[in-house]
């Protein structure tokens, strides 16, 4: 039994992270877009950590927000506490960390999309996807068939979800939910390459069974920096967060119980993070270190639930309570949610162009888990793009491509399209070789120009941000124009700071480019400082500081953006191209990459190969 | 685009040769090597015209007479600004003037690349592509032969400890800053600095190699001096006794009549102006000790010949101060003969001191040696790895540049981010060499060497 369930532009599978982002940007870009959730009342969850951001997850938080989408705002309204994190470390790897109200969150987001314009909500499960034409069908599991122009898979852990418990395994999503058991099959009949991955999360613990005497405390930081780059008012900090550490004990108890983990007895087949690792993990693998860490997280502000990060496990329920019970702090802790491993189905992200569009499947999307990563912020960013993309592809506009040379979501795609995944993939600042210049300060001047263009910063907002830009604009003239005569009283800043007093007049440009000197140690001196917001000065200070640096990275850019403007057509066959060497053509057909910049990046294929390439584009485009 | 560089005649002792410079800055590059005798610069000039001047090393020192040409972008082979340098030197003199080029900003031309930017600026036809594109699929299928052959040989082991060290020391700067929260060992600042210090070392001694195993395969330019009579044309025969046998061992280097190659043990001495020592004494009185002093002013080795049999005059005086830190062997020749000749002053002055007689080849073998040592080829064991080419030399010298960068960051007090980038800067020359990436080698180093992750 059927039924037609109207027509849509865009439908987005899963409400996540991913979706959120997805739906939104569709909708909002004025596509009639439909999202499906498995439960109603888990859109927007946050079934791991309850914390957005975190090094370069910070940074695709602020460049989501940077192009219009969600997560940022919503994250400042829910945040319990914020941290820059790296401060001192430069820069390139600051990056910006919350503690979350994971319910507060939730219900802040599935209200925006309730309120969101174009947008309807639909509590289904998908059981079946077809092409029709140019259409895509989906049938939920009531027999509800969508007529829909594109769909964005955002699966998540849903997607085949199994569970892991010491010996027990069964089916299910995250959190308790149900999981999506037909879409997979579906997905493969159509023929798309589908693999699993795993991934765990800790326990939440009561609260009142925590024992914080003698725990660390762990303080958010003064003044808060908001994510959103609109905020008006940055969020306060009103809770704490706890360290303690693992010992001999709990080692013990593990090593005792480990032929129980599924992950030693085999059960799992799934891949796992390996910047993840659960408890046992960190034991096998690293068992020359007598202790690891932990931290004690609240979920909310309404709730009495802890999350133990860095505690995850697939070990047997009753093993969990005993080796949480050796740790200080938590000798009598009840468990009210127990750790757990779980099991799911993700595409190899080869298969997707930069678009996140399938290559052989036009109009058929994926974002997030589904395409191989982790994370809240991973899948985020992704779901703008994705949903971007199949708005902009119903509408007829030119796509959404970002760079890797422009943002840390370029950088992601870009990784997952053209080198693939073997465990999920999570974002570090390690992973950009031009961290100098996207930084998570400056996202906005990098990407709300795209926003701006796409549609998804209105007037006010981009008023504001033209305002900011002048601002930066007006004092690195300015710290370029003042110079200081060498006083008594400047000198006497110099030489607290470190560095070597000036006998002749200076530029405040200059004393700004010495690595000891900031504009807070100058502020008795610079007398006709205008009174601009603080990120006013950080960014000046930063993009004088690290002048030779960044130029020199700009200048990487330039070249590398030459090469991504040589498409390379759709049709090519590389083992037809003669001189190039036969691994480059196998990996240059698997991978198919849009550009020669991307081929390049293709582990496998050298400067010469891409030589031969050029040539022979030059003279395929010439024999047109 | 960097501005890039090559030597673009063919590999071969010949007529002219030259260095072609491509991009933005290649006049600015061009007019840090060479000077015009008009005083015009490259910067100034029009394009498709030329002017005659020298070129210069980046001490200063004059390393051979040359045509400038500029062409002016889009107008050039490449469709960038493009200056050539036309010298007449050999093979040697070609390298040493394009490792001023590198010296002075440009970055050694990837194969065939010179073709690829006039591609991209739409510069050649189809013909013309045909023809480079099996130029250019040959040099890769070398390449990859060289790689294969170096993939088991003894330059990547060097190169893969060196890599592995830095990447070991970014894999920890990485962790560091991706993983803030987690329980990961401090990266200590002295340990830091002594790794940096370690690594620039691995790197110089490789450039040494470098320079002393381009000594071994194309020789050095020497002068043989000494004021008359001391015996120059004696142990030039000497030398030349076995000249025949090096001529089947240089491919492509027969000597022609500018140049004469000599055996000295494994050392090609590349004897210039041979003919006048040879003929006859008469010859180089002729030519004046002036003359003589800026030969010896401008060799790559001197061979000083002092007579035993003689004090030393003003002459051997000048001849001493004239070799500077030149690398030179002090040959006292007719030891035969009573000595009256002041030794001490002559230790003062050479590091390498042989006696010979060039008359009966007595101490023909200490002068080898003391060659090797002087050259510092003695060091080399052909079990180690050595720089082949320019550009892995460029290769080593850019990974070079980069860990200074990396270390004066240290000492400037910059953030931390700013040392893991140059750091990456020097793995991915390295990588250049192997064709892997940085940033997945350092990623994936993080995660087996470091517990982190929640």
């Amino acid at each position: 039994m059927s039924y037609d369930a109207g027509k849509y532009d865009v439908a987005v599978i899963g409400a996540g992270h991913a979706g959120i982002e997805a739906a939104l940007a569709s909708a909002r870009l004025g596509c009639r877009t439909v999202i499906f959730t498995i439960n109603m009342d888990a859109v927007g969850n946050c079934p791991c950590n309850p914390s957005i951001g975190g090094t370069a997850k910070g940074h695709l938080v602020r460049e989501v927000d940077a192009l219009g989408g969600e997560m940022g705002k919503t994250a400042d309204e829910c945040t319990l506490q914020s941290r820059m994190l790296n401060l001192g470390k430069g820069p390139a790897v600051h990056s910006l960390r919350a503690q979350i109200d994971r319910n507060k969150y939730a219900r802040v987001m599935k209200h925006k999309l309730e309120q969101c314009e174009n947008l309807v909500m639909r509590q289904a499960e998908v059981i079946d996807i077809e092409r029709d034409g140019e259409n895509w069908l989906l049938t939920t599991r009531l027999g509800a068939v969508y007529t829909c122009r594109a769909v964005v898979l955002a699966t998540g852990t849903f997607l085949g979800g199994r569970i892991f418990v010491g010996e027990v395994s069964y089916a299910g999503g995250p959190d308790g939910m149900f999981p999506a058991t037909e879409l997979a099959g579906s997905l493969k009949e159509l023929g798309i390459s589908l693999r699993r991955f795993k991934t765990g999360t800790p326990a939440r613990v009561l609260r009142s069974s925590i024992d914080f005497t003698d725990l660390e405390v762990q303080k958010g930081d003064e003044p808060v920096t908001p994510f959103s780059f609109d905020a008006e008012m940055p969020p306060k900090n009103s809770a704490v967060c706890y360290v303690s550490w693992t010992n001999d004990r709990t080692k013990q108890v593990i090593l005792d119980n480990i032929h129980r983990s599924p992950l030693y007895t085999g059960m799992i087949e799934g891949v796992g993070p390996r910047y993840c690792p659960s408890i046992e993990d960190k034991i096998m693998r690293f068992s020359e270190k007598p202790r690891h860490q932990l931290f004690i997280e609240p979920c909310g502000a309404e709730t009495e639930e802890m999350y133990l990060q860095g505690m995850s496990s697939s070990l047997p329920e009753e093993v969990q309570i005993a080796f949480y019970r050796t740790i200080k702090g938590l000798e009598h802790v009840e468990i009210m949610r127990n750790a757990y491993a779980i099991e799911y189905d993700c595409c190899d992200p080869l298969q997707l162009n930069a678009t996140l569009e399938f290559r052989d499947y036009p109009g058929l999307y994926g974002a997030g888990q589904f395409n191989g990563s982790s994370g809240y912020e991973e899948a985020a960013a992704q779901g703008f793009v994705a949903g971007a993309n199949a708005a902009l592809k119903v509408l007829n506009r030119d796509p959404l491509i970002l760079d890797r040379a422009g943002s840390y979501i370029g950088t992601l795609i870009d990784d997952l399209i053209t080198k693939g995944v073997t465990d999920p993939y999570r974002m570090m600042t390690s992973r950009s070789e031009y961290r100098l210049v996207l930084r998570q300060d400056n996202a906005d001047e990098r990407l709300t120009p795209i926003g701006r263009e796409l549609g998804l910063i209105d007037d006010r907002r981009w008023a504001k941000f033209e305002k900011k830009q002048a601002q930066k604009e007006a004092e690195m003239k300015r710290a370029e124009k003042t110079v200081f005569s060498p006083t008594d009283a400047l000198n006497e800043v110099l030489v607290s700071c470190e560095t070597s007093p000036v006998t002749t007049g200076v530029r405040l440009s200059e004393l700004l480019r010495r690595p000891q000197v900031t504009y807070a140690d100058l502020t008795p001196i610079d007398t006709e400082r205008p009174d601009y917001p603080r990120e006013i000065f950080e960014s000046v200070e930063t993009a004088l500081k690290y002048e030779g640096y960044i130029k020199r990275q700009l200048q990487d850019i330039a070249e590398m953006r030459r090469l991504e403007k040589k498409l390379l057509p759709k049709e090519i066959n590389y083992a037809e191209i003669s001189g190039l060497r036969l691994e480059a053509q196998e990996k240059l057909n698997r991978v198919r990459p849009e550009n020669v910049g991307q081929a390049g990046r293709i582990s496998g294929v050298s400067p010469a190969d891409i030589s031969v390439l050029l040539i022979w584009l030059s003279a395929h485009n010439e024999g047109k | 685009m960097k501005t890039i560089a090559a030597i673009s005649t063919a590999a071969a002792p010949g007529g002219i040769g030259v260095i072609r410079i491509s991009g933005d800055e290649a006049r600015a590059v061009g007019d840090r090597v060479f000077k015009s005798v008009s005083g015009a610069k490259l910067c100034d000039m029009a394009g498709y015209t030329c002017r005659f001047g020298h070129v210069y090393a980046p001490d200063g020192e004059r390393l051979d007479e040359c045509v400038a040409t500029v062409f002016a972008a889009p107008h050039s082979f490449t469709g960038e600004d493009v200056v050539e340098l036309s010298c007449h030197g050999g093979l040697f003199v070609l390298k040493a003037v394009l490792q001023a080029v590198f010296a002075a900003g440009a970055v050694s031309a990837a194969p065939g690349e010179f073709t690829r930017r006039a591609f991209l600026n739409g510069k050649m036809d189809l013909a013309q592509a045909e023809a480079v594109m099996q130029i250019i699929s040959a040099q890769g299928r070398e390449a990859m032969k060289a790689a294969q052959a170096g993939h088991d040989g003894a330059l990547s082991r060097r190169i893969e400890k060196l890599r592995s060290d830095l990447t070991d020391i970014g894999a920890h700067l990485a962790a560091w800053a991706d993983y803030p929260d987690d329980d990961i060992p401090q990266v200590d600042e002295t340990m830091l600095k002594t790794r940096l210090a370690a690594g620039k070392t691995a790197l110089k001694d490789l450039l040494a190699g470098f320079d002393g195993g381009r000594i071994l395969r194309e020789g050095v330019v020497t002068v043989i001096a000494g004021r008359p009579n001391a015996g120059k044309s004696t142990l030039m025969n000497l030398l030349a006794g076995c000249e025949r046998s090096i001529v089947t061992d240089l491919a492509g280097t027969t000597r022609d009549v500018v140049e004469e190659t000599v055996l000295l043990g494994e050392i090609p001495l590349r004897l210039a102006d041979t003919a006048g020592i040879r003929d006859t004494e008469d010859r180089v009185e002729q030519i004046g000790v002036r003359m003589a002093l800026d030969r010896v002013k401008t060799a790559q080795f001197v061979l000083a010949v002092f007579d035993a049999s003689e004090e030393l005059n003003d002459d051997d005086r000048a001849l001493m101060d004239a070799i500077g830190d030149t690398p030179a062997v002090a040959v006292i020749n007719k030891s035969d003969l009573a000595p009256k000749i002041d030794r001490a002053e002559i230790d003062k002055h050479f590091k390498e001191v042989v006696t010979v007689s060039a008359i009966s080849g007595e101490g023909l073998p200490a002068l080898q040696n003391a060659a090797a040592h002087a050259l510092k080829t003695a060091e080399l064991n052909p079990n180690d790895g050595i720089l082949y080419t320019e550009r892995q030399r460029a290769d080593v010298q850019e990974a070079l540049t980069a860990l200074e960068e990396a270390e004066n960051a240290l000492l400037m007090g910059m953030t931390w981010d700013a040392v893991t980038v140059s750091l990456e800067g020097a793995i991915a020359a390295l990588n250049e060499l192997t064709g892997e990436r940085v940033s997945d080698a350092v990623v994936d180093q993080v995660f087996e060497k470091f517990c982190v992750g929640k």
